[in-house]
């Protein structure tokens, strides 16, 4: 039964092209495409994994989100607001609303500056009140995340909590300051293995008790399937598969991200496995430019033909709620 | 007492020669011209008509100048000026080199390439030249003028290193994090980045110290200082005019060349200390030294070699 | 099949600025038989890179082996003079570390690495005989022989750590100790990367002793496990025991603690708790705090070992059979 659901983030034609090089006198600079064409929505309270490997251009959607990039192309709204053209105090709205968790625990916080203020900093910017109900309501963050007790815990240095503890307090940051959508760019891959589980738990707790929206991006899809509803392929700057994260992951449908599936670990399978993909030169993954012409993954596709080269292809749903960019057809 | 023996500061000094000696030297010396009064009677302007040149004595500790001044009075309360202008020196220097520094290496961009221009220029130019031009020009300076010209001079060095600094830790997380938050520049680079350069500031101040001391001494000591003040270098640059040196009356240079030596070695010291508080190979070799210090006792104690073992693997 | 390398009873201890000591390997002891793969799994601080830098005695001060053997083809590392390990160093064991950008120079060519490695164990001192040595490596591990006069930052992450594992296997050493190779890599270089890896072994006939936290990918590769936590083997047994049988609540708990791809979507809850600071042990048993099935021998004495047809574990209260 689906209810009616609430659209939050839109993203709509994205394109991110980048110069690269061109700092000694004579090269030339060259354009590199990191986004092409992104498209997709984010509904209140479901959580949206991005996938895909390194270089694919996850983090640049994210960075674009929180305005670090204006993209070429396209646009990027919230609660159907443009992002990139919003002023003052519709700006303050924004970063209050949209906020992003870093991959690295361990140079996210100052190391200079106990917890407490690091909470204190988004309550003085957006939520101002007397010192009582400030430390109040720290408390009760702390508490949220499981950083317990929080008096101890609040005045504490980074460098005294462990990597989890930080990955929490980070999240209690972003609770203070009254995020709605949580950009989470791969969270728990540097942290021990014991306590991701743990981190995405909270995550979870924050997304069903308290509504909010996360956009998990990480190169690892058994976590994505934990944690996810719905779930992006991303290659090369391209969307090659998404829609509800059990069915793409259980049954994919682009050679890619069968690929991607059959190249993680499996401890209950035996022998060797034969990857899905086409050996070149590099295998690693393709970069694309603006003069870039067809798919982007036919260079390692097993299955790719004439026109995969020369034609970008078209969006196609596959089943319910799954769609792929591909001509290939079972 | 004991508590504050066991302290952490003082077991860092205690296991650290070098600040101790270092931070003793400096009190010293601070302690010696800041409570001029106390350790001398004598006023340093007061001539003693029937004194000249007289050797060192019980009233005069380090003896009389040619014009009949105590050396000592003079050492002490010459000091004083001495010792800020090197103060104000290395502040003007770290103002700058903050405000500059971290502001370039933040913004990047044009602002950047502007500022580092500027500094490559004003570093090409000598220091000493520059002092000594504008000492002519203006037919002698007075202290304060001197350290307002080192502090203009010298910022560039000290800006080009907070820039590097500033630029890599720009691109640390929780600086992205500060500015997703929406902090405002000014105060991420004050509060966030610059808090996390302290030890290099420090430093800076402590080596800009002791170059304006020096720097000031050597102008003064030319002829390029102001003649009727009383600092550390008009009494040497006096000393040399009455002919102290040819005369044999060493006790009169013996006053300001002692105060800057152990001035500039107390501070030099105390700047290797915060290199070693900053650089954590430095701490291993400390902390292991102090470690084979405790087993050598130990194996006295109970006779054994096992540590002959450990010693042959510490070259390794 | 006779040992290759056994370690007995080793501990290794950081010394630190107070004048006391962390004893960050407790009384190690396992064993790696010739052509064997063994696989230490634990999480960070547990041990495990303090135990791969023992074995070829790279320990810089804060850290000393206080205790213990490395046994290594009859020899005991640990007392052996450093002139005699350097020789050991790269021809009989040989160690791909985690970041191949930290291990590869970056101001000297692939061709010139090669070369100082050949030349510095004295198997050639010719530029020509050395870069066709190299050349055979590259193509070994897949990387065209043109990319030998290319410097390190040219290559990509996977490559490079291709290269880094064509150094590693120059002199044909007889183990090849993998400190986490493929962690910072994406999965299908990682997986392509171990496998050429395993075609190797079974070409070249090597040891492996592989170091990561990735269980689930350390079951698909090595034939024996040990769990490491808070500096002790807590157990050691065949993967395929680890997998269906663990003992040891840890090694349950980790094995837990990887979402599958397979079938239901159910809650997990990995293991409570964080990574014990080697600072405070307490007393009894060190998984205390986050173990599910403690009893009351577990707050007091510390487990005795157990062993098993393949392996040993250190539990108070293991976990039955099923």
């Amino acid at each position: 039964m689906k209810e009616e659901k609430q659209k939050i983030l839109g993203v709509k034609n994205v394109v991110m092209d980048f110069k690269v090089g061109g700092k000694a006198l004579l090269s030339r600079k060259k354009t590199l495409r990191a986004l092409n064409d992104i498209t997709f929505d984010l509904y209140k309270g479901e959580a949206l994994a991005i996938v895909g490997e390194s270089g694919c251009g996850k983090t640049t959607i994210c960075r674009i989100a929180m305005k670090f990039y204006n993209p070429t192309s396209g646009t990027m709204t919230f609660e159907n607001n443009d992002i990139h053209k919003l002023k003052a105090q519709e700006l303050k709205n924004y970063r209050q609303k949209v906020q992003m968790i870093f991959q690295d625990p361990f140079s996210s916080l100052n190391p200079l500056h106990n917890i407490y203020y690091h909470l204190e900093r988004p309550l003085k910017l957006y939520h101002p009140s007397d010192k009582t109900t400030m430390k109040k309501k720290m408390d009760e963050y702390l508490t949220l995340v499981g950083l317990v007790p929080p008096d101890e815990q609040g005045s504490k240095n980074p460098h005294q909590l462990s990597g989890g503890q930080r990955q929490r307090a980070y999240l209690a940051r972003i609770l203070a300051v009254g995020a709605e959508v949580i950009f989470a760019d791969e969270p728990t891959s540097m942290l021990d293995v014991s306590i991701r589980l743990g981190i995405l738990n909270l995550m979870n707790k924050l997304k069903k008790e308290n509504n909010k929206s996360f956009i998990f991006i990480t190169h690892d899809i058994a976590t994505a399937r934990y944690f996810a509803d719905r779930i992006i392929v991303l290659y090369a700057g391209h969307m090659v598969e998404w829609g509800d994260v059990n069915k793409v992951i259980v049954n994919p449908a682009h050679p890619y991200t069968k690929l991607l599936v059959t190249a993680a670990p499996d401890p209950e399978r035996e022998g060797v496995v034969e990857l899905p993909v086409l050996k070149d030169k590099e295998s690693e993954v393709t970069v694309w430019t603006p003069e870039s012409k067809g798919c982007p993954f036919k260079g390692r596709c097993p299955v790719a033909e004439e026109r995969c080269s020369i034609e970008l292809p078209q969006v196609r749903e596959v089943s319910d709620g799954q769609f792929i960019r591909c001509f290939h057809k079972e | 007492m004991k508590k504050i023996w066991n302290s952490n500061i003082m077991r860092f000094f205690r296991n650290s020669p070098k600040t101790s000696i270092g931070a003793i030297l400096v009190i010293i010396v601070l302690l010696l011209t800041i409570g001029a009064g106390m350790f001398t009677s004598i006023d340093p302007t007061n001539r003693f008509a029937d004194e000249y040149h007289s050797l060192p004595s019980p009233t005069h500790i380090l003896g009389t100048t040619q014009l009949g001044n105590d050396v000592f009075a003079q050492t002490l309360y010459g000091g004083r000026i001495s010792i800020l202008v090197g103060i104000f020196a290395g502040v003007i220097t770290v103002l700058l080199g903050i405000i500059f520094g971290i502001s370039s290496g933040y913004f990047g961009g044009r602002y950047d390439n502007i500022i580092t221009s500027i500094i490559n220029i004003i570093m090409v130019v000598p220091n000493i030249v520059l002092l000594l031009i504008v000492a002519a020009l203006l037919d002698g300076v007075s202290p304060f003028l001197i350290s307002v010209i080192i502090g203009l001079t010298s910022w560039p060095w000290n800006a080009r290193v907070l820039r590097a600094q500033t630029m890599s830790l720009r691109n640390r997380e929780f600086v992205y994090s500060a500015e997703t938050l929406g902090e405002s520049k000014l105060r991420i680079m004050f509060m966030e980045i610059m808090p996390n350069m302290l030890s290099i500031i420090s430093s800076a101040f402590v080596s800009t110290l002791i170059y304006a001391i020096t720097a000031s001494a050597t102008l003064e000591f030319i002829g390029f200082g102001d003649p009727l003040s009383c600092t550390w270098g008009i009494m040497l640059f006096n000393a040399n005019k009455s002919g102290a040196l040819t005369s044999g009356a060493w006790w009169e240079l013996l006053g300001p060349i002692s105060g800057i030596v152990i001035f500039g070695a107390g501070l030099t010291l105390i700047n290797f200390s915060i290199d070693e508080v900053s650089n954590p190979k430095l701490k291993a070799q400390r902390i292991m030294r102090a470690y084979y210090k405790v087993k050598k006792m130990q194996a006295k104690s109970m006779g054994k070699l096992k540590l002959n073992n450990a010693m042959g693997r510490k070259s390794a | 099949m006779s040992d290759l390398l056994t370690v007995k009873g080793l501990s290794v201890d950081y010394v630190t600025a107070k004048g006391g000591h962390v004893r960050a390997v407790d009384n190690v002891s396992f064993s790696i038989k010739e052509g064997q793969s063994f696989g230490l799994a634990g999480e960070s601080g547990c041990g495990k890179s303090t135990i791969a830098y023992s074995l070829m005695r790279l320990h810089r001060p804060p850290a000393l082996i206080s205790e213990g053997q490395i046994i290594f083809c009859g020899n005991d590392i640990v007392q052996m003079k450093e002139s005699k390990v350097q020789q050991l160093r790269w021809s009989e064991i040989a160690m791909v570390f985690q970041s191949a950008m930290n291990c590869l120079n970056p101001v000297i060519t692939l061709e010139r690495q090669f070369f100082e490695i050949f030349r510095y164990h004295g198997i050639t001192n010719d530029k020509k005989v050395s870069r066709k040595k190299a050349e055979e490596l590259l193509s070994v591990v897949g990387i065209p022989a043109e990319r030998l006069k290319d410097y390190p930052h040219q290559y990509s992450g996977g490559m490079r750590q291709r290269a880094v594992i064509a150094m590693a296997l120059a002199l044909r050493p007889k183990l090849l100790i993998l400190d986490e190779p493929t962690t910072a890599l994406d999965t299908v270089v990682q997986r392509d990367i171990l496998q050429c890896i395993y075609d190797l072994k079974k070409e070249l006939k090597f040891s492996i002793f592989f170091i990561t936290h990735d269980i689930s990918l350390m079951m698909e590769f090595c034939d024996t496990i040990g769990i490491m936590y808070a500096g002790k083997i807590v157990e050691q047994s065949s993967s395929e025991n680890i997998l269906h049988n663990p003992k040891h609540p840890y090694s349950y708990g980790l094995k837990n603690s990887f979402p599958s791809l397979k079938g239901e979507v159910k809650y997990m809850e990995g293991i409570p708790g964080t990574p014990l600071d080697l600072n405070t042990i307490p007393a009894g048993c060190r998984f205390q705090d986050r173990c599910f099935k403690t009893c009351n021998d577990c707050f007091t004495k510390e487990p005795e070992i157990s062993t098993t047809d393949d392996g040993f574990f250190y539990c108070h209260n293991p976990l039955k059979a099923g």
